[in-house]
């Protein structure tokens, strides 16, 4: 068995049984957790929307803030619209894909895919490097921020590296890839990638208590 | 530092503060217990009220730091560890470590250490002196994490270990034992009443068997701010309203809420809800107080374990209504106003459009401060802050930024509906040579009342 055989099987299957029973696991922790009822009289009916609202108001800082976190925001926008582009829209990925799912979509041409790829990869060397020279990030880091920071670069570079040739032995690169993005699945489910199922929760949990009282989204 | 607690509980009379005398010696430790009964107690009442919504909000920070911008404290000092979430760091260590889904793993892994009690003394300053669970953190949080309310809960924790700051757990115990954290005992507010009643030649009830409206005042009014007295029996006489004080359940401020203790928060607002429920109160009208609309109007039926039997309000609210219904007519206030929202009754009360539509309705000419409203900068005095004496000089430089902020707007009268945001404004008004005095929303309508309006 080759690398690349180990990446696309054994590696594979077992990256996504962890990936799926851990962020299962994870969210039922919590989710099964008990919750006394708040007894207070609601000043208003149709908290669920004031949820539903506050989804979408923490997408971007009140204004107030916007000088002063606007620049971080957008990083992270980068990021996460970069992630979901390559994921999504380069032709390797979607017939990766394609071959689970049995259809196939309308792709970016290589190029793009490389160009989004490469200001991704810059957008996060910034976020590192902002989290490693700003006293408040330095000082709130752990382990898990830098952990998260180095699986999510890692396909990045790995990817960029096998799109431009740049292994020696393209097979063994392109295993590599693989394994790179499996040991992000594995570790998704332990650390703050679980922010992607966290923000509904936690901005619908404030968003509906505060309509209840009436005050803040 | 010793374990133990001064008995005598000394008061400041003098001072434009008005709160426990500066302690010559601080104990800052209260109780004899080894460091692992604290630590255990501290995570046993850590983890009582932990449910799903807070477990939530422990999971769900990225650790981007945003909170910090939008904190009075850290924007004052540029003190990393005024980082709104840092303050909690013990206690999501402890979260993970014991409670979380991952919990088997960070534990046999040891992947977080223990809590120790050093660092529960460390975070005292943290979660007390810097934190006035403003809520405005969570304005800016992209993941919307109320830290306000797991300091809340953290500081349930500290108060059980025994480590409270001296001061706020001298008024708290003072308020336990003689009903009111600054001697405003009942005979003492029996008297006050009087007085009041005397002084502006209004007609007092106090200890009526049956009301339809019970209000409360809060110890700072009844000793600082009297005339708040006088002018709520004033509006609720020209109402024509079936109301009074009572002696047996007058005070609003809730200091065991503010230190931490539930039990005692519990015995402070049951005093209230008993005395309504006795007399028959359809409505309890909370007096100028942020915390004490917090304690009563959003914890209040938590306490009482069921709904409560009357409707709670606070003033701001009440003249709001009295204001739409017609009930009350107001002589015109030719003045510019800035507003400042107190955080528990405006952010995180939901009461922010009642005083502006009281102040419509005095006429004035409203000049909103830039991130005012639910957004507005906190004084820094709120949450038993103004009573640590060690956390002086970090609030005195919140309110200079709060100075700037209302001085923008160029307003010539500055209001608010909050006696301890408008003690902070006074003693560091004076402090700092602001020039200028806060005024009380409630007195200003008392003052404007049109009398020959009378229903």
């Amino acid at each position: 068995m080759t690398l690349l055989d180990f990446a696309r099987g054994p590696a594979m299957q077992i990256a996504i049984i962890i990936f799926v029973v851990g962020i299962v696991w994870r969210l039922v922790g919590v989710w099964a957790l008990r919750q006394k009822k708040d007894l207070s009289e609601p000043r208003q009916k149709g908290a669920w929307i004031g949820g539903i609202k506050g989804l979408f108001v923490h997408a971007w800082p009140y204004k107030p803030f916007v000088p002063k976190v606007g620049t971080q925001y957008i990083v992270g926008y980068v990021i996460h619209l970069g992630l979901f582009i390559v994921l999504i829209f380069g032709t390797p990925h979607m017939l990766f894909f394609a071959d689970i799912v049995g259809f196939t979509w309308w792709t970016l041409p290589g190029g793009v895919i490389t160009a989004v790829a490469v200001i991704t990869t810059l957008a996060l060397f910034i976020a590192l490097i902002k989290r490693l020279v700003n006293p408040v990030q330095r000082m709130i880091s752990n382990f898990d921020d830098y952990a998260t920071w180095f699986v999510t670069t890692a396909p990045f570079v790995t990817g960029l590296m096998t799109t431009m040739g740049m292994w020696p032995h393209y097979e063994t690169g392109l295993a590599i890839h693989l394994l790179s993005v499996w040991l992000l699945l594995i570790y998704f489910p332990f650390g703050k990638l679980m922010h992607s199922f966290w923000f509904v929760v936690s901005r619908y949990t404030t968003g509906s208590r505060f309509a209840r009282r009436g005050g803040m989204a | 530092m010793s374990n133990t607690t001064v008995t005598e509980i000394e008061l400041d009379f003098e001072s434009k503060r008005f709160s426990v005398t500066k302690p010559e010696e601080r104990f800052d430790v209260q109780g004899d217990m080894t460091d692992d009964e604290r630590i255990e107690k501290a995570m046993v009442n850590f983890a009582k009220d932990f449910g799903r919504v807070s477990a939530t909000y422990m999971e769900a920070c990225i650790h981007c730091g945003a909170c910090a911008h939008a904190c009075p404290f850290y924007e004052a000092s540029g003190n990393p560890r005024h980082t709104p979430i840092w303050k909690l760091e013990p206690f999501k260590q402890a979260y993970k470590r014991e409670a979380g889904p991952l919990a088997f793993l960070y534990k046999t892994l040891n992947l977080k250490p223990k809590v120790t009690v050093d660092e529960l003394k460390e975070w005292q300053e943290l979660l007390y002196d810097t934190c006035t669970m403003c809520g405005r953190c969570t304005m800016i949080c992209p993941m919307s994490i109320d830290i306000a309310t797991l300091v809340g809960m953290a500081r349930h924790a500290m108060f059980h270990a025994g480590l409270v700051p001296h001061e706020l757990y001298t008024v708290t115990a003072k308020a336990q034992k003689e009903g009111s954290p600054l001697g405003a005992t009942p005979s003492v507010f029996e008297d006050r009443v009087e007085w009041m009643g005397d002084e502006h030649e209004v007609e007092m009830h106090i200890d009526e068997d049956q009301a339809d409206v019970l209000v409360l005042m809060s110890s700072i009014e009844i000793q600082k701010y009297p005339e708040s007295m006088a002018a709520t029996a004033k509006i609720l006489n020209h109402m024509g309203k079936s109301w009074t004080f009572r002696t047996d359940g007058y005070e609003a401020t809730n200091f065991g809420m503010l230190s931490g203790n539930t039990g005692w928060q519990k015995d402070m607002s049951m005093k209230v809800i008993a005395t309504a429920e006795k007399i028959g109160a359809k409505l309890v009208i909370l007096p100028e107080c942020g915390h004490a609309y917090q304690a009563l109007r959003w914890q209040g039926a938590n306490m009482y374990g069921k709904p409560l039997p009357f409707k709670i309000q606070h003033i701001s609210e009440f003249l709001a209504d009295a204001v739409d219904a017609g009930d009350l007519k107001l002589k015109t206030v030719n003045k510019s106003v800035a507003f400042h929202d107190p955080c528990q009754v405006s952010r995180r009360g939901g009461a922010t459009p009642a005083p502006r539509k009281v102040l419509e309705a005095l006429g004035v000419e409203l000049r909103e401060a830039e991130s005012g409203g639910n957004m507005n900068l906190c004084c820094g005095g709120g949450g038993g802050v103004i009573t640590i004496h060690r956390a002086d000089t970090l609030r005195y430089k919140i309110m200079a930024n709060k100075f700037r902020q209302l001085d923008s707007t160029g307003a010539e009268m500055m209001v608010t509906s909050c006696s301890n945001c408008r003690q902070n404004f006074d003693e560091s008004g004076e402090k700092l040579s602001w020039g200028k005095d806060m005024n009380s929303l409630l007195e200003l309508v008392a003052e404007n009342l049109v009398e020959d309006a009378k229903r």
